[in-house]
């Protein structure tokens, strides 16, 4: 009973949060939305006997993705107004790609419903008593190694991609030197001039 | 059938557990804080609050009648939802990550399997409260101290969660209980140690890591050095600029929490949870309820101990520059952390006895 309360409740607030991302007027709101929506499905995950992979979409999606989209969507400067205007203009090509969406969501769920292209794959071993961390574990890093790998070097590259894209070094500005700065000694920091004295010293003494 | 495993009778226990754990940390809270205070006046050599109570020990509480009798001010342009939403959000995150807290044996709200991963995927949730703050003040400072936060925090999770995986690999399992149940008998057997005498060894990756433990959750909980998201001499008080009364008690609360929270994991992660460090046969003999007293009470020493630490560290270190701390963060712990996951599952792989 608790588990259908808890199912429902959770499924509820999803399908709420994800209509409420599309029709939000406020981006940052879209973006928090869109956040309640993670997260109630990561408690759908949970009812699934998941877990792992639950606290993983928490971790990834929540914790660092959709921080970073709140980042850069509170620090655009939107006008309310214009955006309003796009509206209608757009509006038959968001149907289109609306319907197509819906189109194969549907044929994905009657696909799964009826065994699918996979139905005769041999669904990979299990122990009972494993957890399903271990099971993932197992899966994801003898079975599928190699795959593994390469989505790792995909996201590497598409890394160092974006870093060569965005680094720019600048000539002529000061930059921080943490081994140089803290491995002065007064020796080269530091250089006494001789003044006579009741001369004083000018500027360009000093120099 | 016992009524305990009923659906209500178990909604009726959690509950009653939550609000134990809840009221107990709330008054801990509040007698942590003057002790923040006071070790913070004690390095200065001051005196610290001392009016309100013998050895002004109800000065917290007076504090807490002030915030709450005051009038909650909510600025014109902000966005009325939100701004009120971030303090009961960090307020709300700040507690339930201690649901999987194990504080004695079998003393826990959830025995989860995935309890390291919960607690991290939580406290990777805090950093909302913030963002949502700084932004729904509809102000320069209390924004600009947000996006520092965010990206403090951010940055730091990654080196926490690199830590937390060579505890991980060390102990086999992601449940808190069963982690800290290897950790029991001698003082060896502490991951901070090595976990171990077979595993001693690792002790050459794991002290270290304990500390780099100990400095990120500084920067994850903005405390000094690392409280560039409030510093006052460059951003007024940071994202809390606009708050006022209660929304601000809760944001104070939900950051003292934290904090504890923080001092709980080091203790339970690297220093033996409610082990003490030498074996306990001698509890055998106890009823079970004074056995776990005592593991409870060598628990919250830990804490205690944990939390002084950083209250001096707040009286020591002066703040961080902001490029001091990402490069400490990136070009530091990240890479040392990464090389230590490296070694410690060399070492569970190949080593002999591991």
């Amino acid at each position: 009973m608790l588990q259908g309360i808890a199912f429902y409740l959770l499924a509820a607030v999803a399908v709420v949060g994800g209509l409420m991302v599309v029709t939000a007027k406020n981006p940052v709101h879209s973006v928090l939305w869109l956040i309640l929506t993670f997260f109630s499905s990561a408690g759908l995950f949970v009812l699934l006997g998941a877990e792992f992979l639950a606290m993983l979409l928490v971790v990834v999606y929540v914790g660092a993705v959709a921080v970073l989209f709140l980042f850069v969507v509170m620090m655009l400067d939107v006008d309310f107004v214009r955006l309003r205007e796009g509206y209608a203009r757009y509006l038959p090509l968001a149907a289109i790609v609306a319907g197509v969406l819906l189109a194969e969501m549907i044929m994905i769920s009657l696909v799964v419903v009826n065994g699918g292209a996979a139905s005769d794959a041999v669904a990979p071993a299990t122990a009972v008593d494993m957890t399903n961390a271990e099971a993932i574990g197992r899966v994801l890093y003898t079975d599928y190694v190699y795959i593994f790998q390469a989505a790792g070097i995909v996201l590497l590259i598409a890394m160092i991609g974006a870093i060569v894209l965005t680094l720019r070094h600048k000539p002529n500005i000061k930059r921080q030197k943490a081994h140089d700065q803290v491995n002065r000694d007064r020796k080269t920091a530091v250089e006494v001039k001789g003044a006579a004295t009741g001369e004083g010293v000018t500027a360009e003494d000093l120099i | 059938m016992d009524f305990w495993t009923t659906p209500l009778g178990w909604t009726l226990a959690t509950a009653g557990g939550i609000l134990l754990v809840t009221v107990g940390i709330l008054i801990s809270l509040a007698f942590l804080l003057l002790a923040d205070r006071k070790i913070w006046a004690g390095v200065q050599m001051r005196k610290g609050p001392n009016v309100v109570g013998p050895f002004g020990l109800l000065q917290s509480f007076a504090d807490f009648f002030k915030f709450v009798l005051k009038e909650i001010v909510v600025p014109a342009g902000a966005d009325k939802v939100i701004f009120l939403l971030a303090p009961l959000l960090t307020f709300v995150l700040a507690f339930i990550a201690w649901a999987a807290i194990p504080f004695a044996p079998g003393w826990v709200i959830s025995d989860l399997n995935v309890g390291i991963l919960y607690i991290f995927a939580i406290s990777s949730l805090g950093v909302y409260g913030i963002i949502m703050g700084g932004w729904a003040s509809n102000s320069k400072y209390p924004f600009l101290g947000s996006l520092r936060s965010a990206a403090q925090m951010v940055s730091y999770e990654v080196s926490i969660g690199l830590v937390i995986i060579n505890v991980i690999l060390l102990s086999d399992t992601m449940n808190l209980t069963q982690i800290v149940t290897q950790q029991g008998g001698w003082i060896w057997n502490w991951f901070a140690f090595g976990g171990g005498l077979e595993t001693l060894p690792t002790i050459v990756v794991m002290f270290p890591m304990s500390i780099i433990f100990f400095i990120s959750a500084l920067a994850e909980t903005n405390r000094p050095p690392f409280d560039l998201p409030e510093a006052e001499s460059e951003l007024v008080a940071g994202y809390q600029v606009e708050y006022s009364s209660t929304p601000y008690l809760l944001f104070m609360i939900g950051e003292y929490a934290n904090i504890v929270f923080m001092c709980a994991m080091i203790s339970l992660l690297f220093f033996g949870g409610w082990h003490p460090g030498f074996p306990t046969d001698f509890l055998n003999d106890w009823p079970e309820f004074l056995a776990n007293l005592f593991y409870f009470f060598v628990f919250f020493a830990k804490i205690i101990f944990w939390f002084a630490m950083i209250a001096m560290v707040k009286a020591f270190v002066p703040r961080y520059r902001y490029d001091q701390l990402m490069r400490l963060g990136w070009k530091i712990f990240l890479p040392t952390s990464l090389v230590a996951v490296v070694i410690v599952s060399a070492w569970r792989v190949f080593a002999v006895g591991a």
